[in-house]
């Protein structure tokens, strides 16, 4: 299990990593190497050019605004995870942090490097789902950026070309006083889901729901969006009997089974973790809201 | 319960020899073996299941530079004695011979096998060239799952077998048909055990030097049986046996598989020979999980009959092995399985069919507890069963059954695989499940589970009893010198894996020999320190080699007073052995342990001081032919998500008795590992294939081991001595007891969580979505 | 050796002595350490970054070596098992291991101590379920995790009394 033969490059600005991107054939950006490590050790990956993204500063670092949280695509999971002010500013982002591997892997791991391996599994792009995250990507032609409900273009393959980069992933907002809650079922700490649900709700005064967000990982091949339980949600009082009902909508998802897990096992864990999902966000509205 | 202890370092906690250069990163792996110009090896290994070889084409590999070899059976066959690895143990149950070849070359019969040998510079390059070793095969049938591949047409797991049973006995005693004729109630059930991988965090790995000099070749593996494995390579290279030496290195975990001779050792040897230089090959963890053996799938078929009150009466049916591909080491789990589950009980009657089914996969060979917890795991199911029909106890319909502590030692009807009849020699079962049930509060659980399930939470306890047969024979041969600078060196074919045998050895002389630790050198699984030696398994390291290391240490001992006593010119009485000296009781008069051993090793023209023969070596190998047999009780408490199907084990209570304690930590610490390995077996560990007998569980994130945070929290033990009466220190084996009942008292504990549903659990491991799944069912069956 | 990749040559610091060496762009990290500085103290347990026994650190942070290249490591500092003690005095952490018989084989060891050390160093009072957590990256066939538990609580107590750090 040692990784095939490759040309290593590690470029030290953003524009010399596009310059070889653009120019080298079958080249692989390395980030954090979580992923793209072992798959070399196992060759299932076998790269001409391997390009290093990891001496490239302006690709990290954490800028939090008025709407969104801005985190550079090199920047570790580990620094997201032990931010003060994105614990203020977007708690859901730690939640799922803390069910992001090991600690190990979190040093290493890239929040980018997570988005792009679009594992359907993994926490990141299930949270990025639910949140409406944007992706900024740049290439040969420039930068661009990509709505998440745009960037899953199948199992494990985001909507960039070989020659783009991801340089910055934003997480928008919502209102302090909203509710969150980041639920995963899996076999063992730190293992990929088999279901994880993010949920975010938002009630009115008198108890009703006005916004509301749930997306799942791990049943189907990419993170799926729940609008249908979104609508289902809104304008109702929240309720255990609401947050229920709203979950059951779940069961109809299209799940993906697999030797260790049966799509229909999925799609029963997928109404479990909403309901768990929706009842804590619920739980967790500030306190003005709630009565 | 447990007597004073009135020795010194035997019974008591002392530090382990082996731990300080473990921890500093000083200890030495195979891995970390390297010598200037060493080649490394990455083997070619078949990617179908079964497959008939036309021809390999290695022209492109040879071609690379840095590629030294590329080995294949016609480069090597004419170099070798045989072809095939005959290693498999003797039994008359045996349908047809198995034996693995050293490298295929005509047929493939599982993913993993061994066909090609690349050599090169560097690992890297080898697994480079190993990818352009062209093999064209025609790809055949499989024989997948051992039920299915019984079937006279079914397809054959080796081309032109006549069938796919490898081996076939039975065994019992007694008249089952009468038993079951007149019985209150008989039950009926099948079960499903799977165990899987042994995942030893070292995976195997081989180095092989061939000294110019000497003309020694000495090899270097990850084993459990060094002296076998020299015995088997002198065979297969005719090499003589002052010519080839086999040295376990640190071993980083073995259970089980390490105790194989593998074709890759073979290989390795051979290529060191060939190219005249120092070879190196690590198996990775891909290569762990199809090329070293495992433990899989048992099927058993079973009817329990009992009187009104409970009483066994009688027990048959038929077990199905998953035996794979080879014979790699013989018929010993089925008979282990088949041997193991009437142990603990009074079974009157007993007759069990056994098959030993060829399939596609990987051979199977023993994993900690062989067999044993698969037939503890059908025992105690069909008690929980009989306690659940009559409704009776749990518990109390163990006890009714347990052989009675007066009726030790209790001759049963059966044999070991060697012919020897099975005598539990000591120990007392009903008060060992006395004592679990008491610390586990069993009485009371009942309380607590309704309080839970009022709050919508689903708690259960599960009880599973076990005995095992520990301290294989016949022998485990141990030397102890005295040297000239009065240091001890211990020497033994005891090859040491984890299971801290170095410790053990040297707390047994060093009890007889001043009692110092440190002045103690012990050298474990080396064939250059000792002629003969069996190595590591079956829990029997402590019984055998350490009742030889006791048997050598006295005969020393003797003859150290004796010298002094000359030396000192006083009687042997009044001298006792302390640290590095020989002195007085009470002080006074000394002499130092060198002077005696320079004493005794003689002066040309002088007496020898008692006229003692020369040198202070004794080699002692105490022989031991019936096993010392363990028991215990252990009671498990879970909890049960009954919405998502997560099993959290809340609380494990064990009770044993492993006769005298040499170590209580280490003996603590060889429980809770097993018990770790058994709650895997239980709740995680799967070695999944598809239908086409491809592994689908590839990689440590697909097969599941326990981690700490699966963990609970820590183990409430009740230790209980019974000594036993089999050896001089009246210990009995510990190694494997922690895993044997787990899976039992797993399952037991969940048919309680989850009462209120009535699931009826007849299978291991239970992953979330069978929980799930067995709710669903009951439901379904209740609605 | 390896002639089928380019080399560089890399500058890094491990236990705090500085190696200069040129090394194969495609070795790991862990393979690097071991074979060619031969500090053999890091196990390599299955290359795939989920056993946790390759563990070092790397910047003061935990880091699987296996999921490394070498070249990364070019001008960092690197701490493996063999730079835990001071001189032959024996880290806290390595201490209790061994007083809780918290090792068998010690195969899984080093990467159970590269990973505590950095855990004790950033939470000097954990809980035993901090613990878990910590290493439940660290995979151990032996010990059922309990006596490494165990001498982490006693460790960092003894830490926390001594000023140790």
């Amino acid at each position: 299990m040692k990784p095939p033969p490759f040309s290593y490059h590690d470029p030290a600005t953003l524009s010399q990593a596009v310059e070889l991107l653009a120019t080298l054939d079958n080249a692989k950006p390395l980030a954090g190497g979580q992923s793209l490590m072992p798959m070399l050790n196992m060759r299932f990956v076998l790269p001409d050019h391997v390009v290093d993204l990891n001496g490239i500063a302006e690709l990290s670092g954490v800028r939090i605004t008025e709407s969104r949280v801005e985190i550079g695509a090199m920047t570790r999971q580990r620094e997201v995870e032990f931010s003060a002010e994105i614990a203020q500013a977007c708690p859901i982002l730690i939640e799922a942090l803390h069910h992001v591997g090991h600690r190990q892997t979190r040093n290493r791991g890239t929040i980018g490097g997570s988005i792009c391996h679009l594992d359907p599994a993994a926490e990141l792009p299930t949270l990025a789902c639910a949140l409406d995250a944007v992706i900024d990507v740049i290439g040969p032609n420039g930068a661009r950026q990509i709505a998440f409900a745009d960037f899953p273009v199948g199992y494990m393959t985001p909507s960039i070309e070989l020659n783009e980069i991801v340089t910055r992933v934003s997480f928008p907002l919502w209102p302090r006083e909203a509710g969150h809650s980041f639920q995963e079922f899996a076999r063992r700490h730190g293992d990929f889901a088999i279901v994880s649900a993010a949920a975010m709700l938002l009630v009115d005064p008198a108890g009703r729901i006005s916004r509301a967000t749930l997306a799942l990982g791990g049943v189907a091949a990419t993170p799926l969006r729940m609008h249908e339980v979104e609508a289902a949600l809104i304008g109702q009082m929240a309720t255990p009997e609401t947050f229920r009902a709203a979950a059951e909508l779940c069961r109809k998802v299209e799940a993906v089974g697999d030797v260790y897990v049966s799509a229909s096992y999925r799609q029963h864990l997928a109404v479990v973790m909403s309901k768990r999902a929706l009842a804590q966000s619920f739980s967790r509205c500030g306190a003005m809201q709630k009565h | 319960m447990i007597a004073p202890v009135d020795t010194r370092i035997v019974g008591h906690s002392v530090e382990r020899l082996e731990d300080r250069a473990l921890l500093m990163g000083q200890a030495r792996f195979v891995d970390d073996i390297a010598f200037p110009g060493m080649l490394h090896i990455a083997f070619v290994r078949s990617p179908h299941a079964h497959a008939l070889i036309n021809s390999i084409d290695k022209s492109a590999a040879l071609d690379m530079p840095g590629v030294h070899a590329v080995l294949t059976m016609d480069d090597i066959a004419p170099l070798l004695a045989d072809r095939l690895l005959k290693v498999a143990l003797p039994s008359p149950a045996y349908r047809q011979e198995l034996h693995r070849p050293v490298l295929a070359d005509k047929e493939v019969v599982h993913v993993g096998e061994a066909i090609a040998a690349v050599i090169a510079e560097s690992r890297y390059v080898a697994e480079d060239a190993a990818a352009l070793v062209f093999v064209d095969f025609d790809t055949l049938p499989v024989a997948n799952d051992c039920r299915d591949a019984m079937a006279p047409d079914a397809p054959r797991a080796h081309h032109g077998a006549p069938h796919n049973i490898a081996a076939e006995f039975d065994m019992g005693y007694g008249d089952c048909v009468s038993a079951f004729a007149g019985a209150a109630h008989v039950l009926k059930e099948t079960y499903w055990q799977h165990r899987g991988v042994a995942q030893s965090m070292e995976c195997r790995g081989v180095v092989a030097n061939l000294d110019p000099m000497s003309d020694v070749l000495t090899l270097w593996s990850s084993t459990q049986t060094p002296h076998a494995g020299k015995r088997v390579l002198c065979g297969l290279l005719g090499r003589d046996e002052d010519k080839m030496r086999v040295i376990t290195p640190d071993v980083g975990g073995g259970f089980g598989p390490k105790l194989v001779f593998y074709p890759e050792e073979a290989i390795v040897a051979l290529a060191a020979q060939m190219l005249q230089a120092p070879v190196k090959w690590i198996e990775d963890r891909r290569e762990h999980f199809v090329a070293t053996t495992q433990e899989r799938d048992q099927y058993w078929d079973m009817e329990i009959a009992v009187d009104a009150q409970g009483k066994i009466l009688g027990l048959r049916g038929l077990l199905i092995h998953d035996h794979g591909a080879y014979t790699a080491r013989g018929v010993n789990i089925a008979y282990g399985s088949a041997a193991a589950i009437t142990l603990p009980y009074v079974v009157p009657n007993y007759f069990l069919d056994i098959k030993l089914v060829a399939t596609n996969k990987v051979s199977v060979t023993p994993i900690r507890g062989a067999g044993q917890p698969q037939a503890v795991f059908v025992m105690e199911r069909l008690l929980d069963r009989v306690a659940r029909e009559l409704k009776i106890d749990r518990a109390e319909v163990r006890r009714r059954n347990l052989v009675p502590g007066a009726a030790m030692p209790y001759k049963t009807p059966l044999k070991t695989r060697g012919g020897m009849q099975v005598v539990l020699d000591s120990g007392d079962y009903p008060a060992t499940q006395k004592a679990a049930l008491d610390a586990a509060g069993w009485e009371d659980f009942k309380i607590r589970q309704n309080d839970a399930r009022a709050q919508g939470r689903y708690i259960g306890i599960g009880v599973a009893n076990y005995v095992e047969g520990t301290g294989r024979g016949p022998f485990e041969p141990v030397s102890v010198r005295v040297a000239e600078n009065g240091r001890i060196h211990v020497a033994s074919g005891a090859a040491a894996m984890g299971q801290s045998t170095k410790t053990m050895l040297a707390q047994v002389v060093a009890e007889q020999l001043g009692c110092d630790m440190s002045n103690i050198v012990v050298v474990a699984g080396d064939t250059g320190a000792i002629e003969l030696g069996m190595g590591g398994f079956n829990s029997r390291q402590a019984v055998m080699a350490g009742s030889s290391a006791h048997a050598a240490a006295l005969k020393i001992r003797k003859k150290i007073l004796l010298v002094a006593s000359h030396m000192l010119n006083v009687g042997e009485q009044a001298l006792e052995i302390e640290g590095r000296v020989v002195r007085l009781k009470g002080g006074g008069a000394q002499v130092e342990l060198a002077e005696i051993a320079k004493a005794v090793a003689g002066l040309p023209g002088y007496y020898i001081p008692g006229n003692v023969e020369p040198g202070l070596q004794a080699t002692e190998h105490v022989i031991i032919n019936d096993m010392t047999y363990a028991n215990g009780t252990c009671a498990v408490e879970v909890e049960v998500d009954v919405e998502t199907g997560l099993v959290t084990v809340a609380r494990v209570v064990f009770a044993h008795d492993c006769g005298k304690m040499l170590h209580p930590k280490i003996v603590e610490g060889q429980i809770i590992g097993g018990i770790a390995h058994g709650l895997g077996n239980a709740l995680f560990e799967w070695m999944a294939y598809d239908e086409n007998a491809q592994p689908v569980s590839n990689t440590l994130a697909e097969y599941l081991l326990i981690t700490a945070t699966e963990m609970p929290p820590p183990v409430e033990f009740v230790h209980l001595e019974s000594p036993s009466p089999l050896n001089e220190l009246g210990i009995k084996g510990v190694g494997e007891s922690g895993v044997i009942p787990m899976t039992a008292a797993v399952a037991s504990a969940i048919e309680d969580a989850l009462a209120p549903f009535n699931v009826n659990i007849t299978k291991v491991p239970l992953s979330p979505p069978d929980i799930i799944a067995l709710i669903d069912a009951a439901t379904r069956k209740g609605a | 050796m390896d002639s089928a990749v380019d080399t560089r040559t890399i500058s890094l610091t491990v236990n705090g002595k500085a190696y200069s060496k040129a090394v194969s762009v495609r070795m790991t990290l862990a393979d690097f350490l071991r074979h060619e500085l031969r500090l053999t103290g890091t196990h390599v347990g299955c290359e795939h970054g989920v056993c946790g026994a390759c563990t070092i650190l790397f910047d003061g942070m935990s880091a699987r070596s296996c999921l490394m290249l070498a070249v990364q490591a070019n001008g960092h500092e690197l701490t493996t098992v063999e730079g835990l003690a001071n001189g032959d005095e024996m880290h806290p952490l390595q201490q209790a291991l061994s007083e809780h018989h918290g090792l068998q084989c010690g195969f899984c060891t080093p990467g159970m101590l590269t990973t505590l050390v950095e855990l004790l160093r950033d939470n000097p009072s954990p809980s035993a379920d901090d613990v878990r957590i910590a290493i439940s990256g660290n995979l151990c066939r032996c010990t059922g995790y309990e006596g490494i538990i165990s001498a982490t609580l006693d460790a960092a107590e003894k830490m926390r009394a001594g000023g140790v750090k």
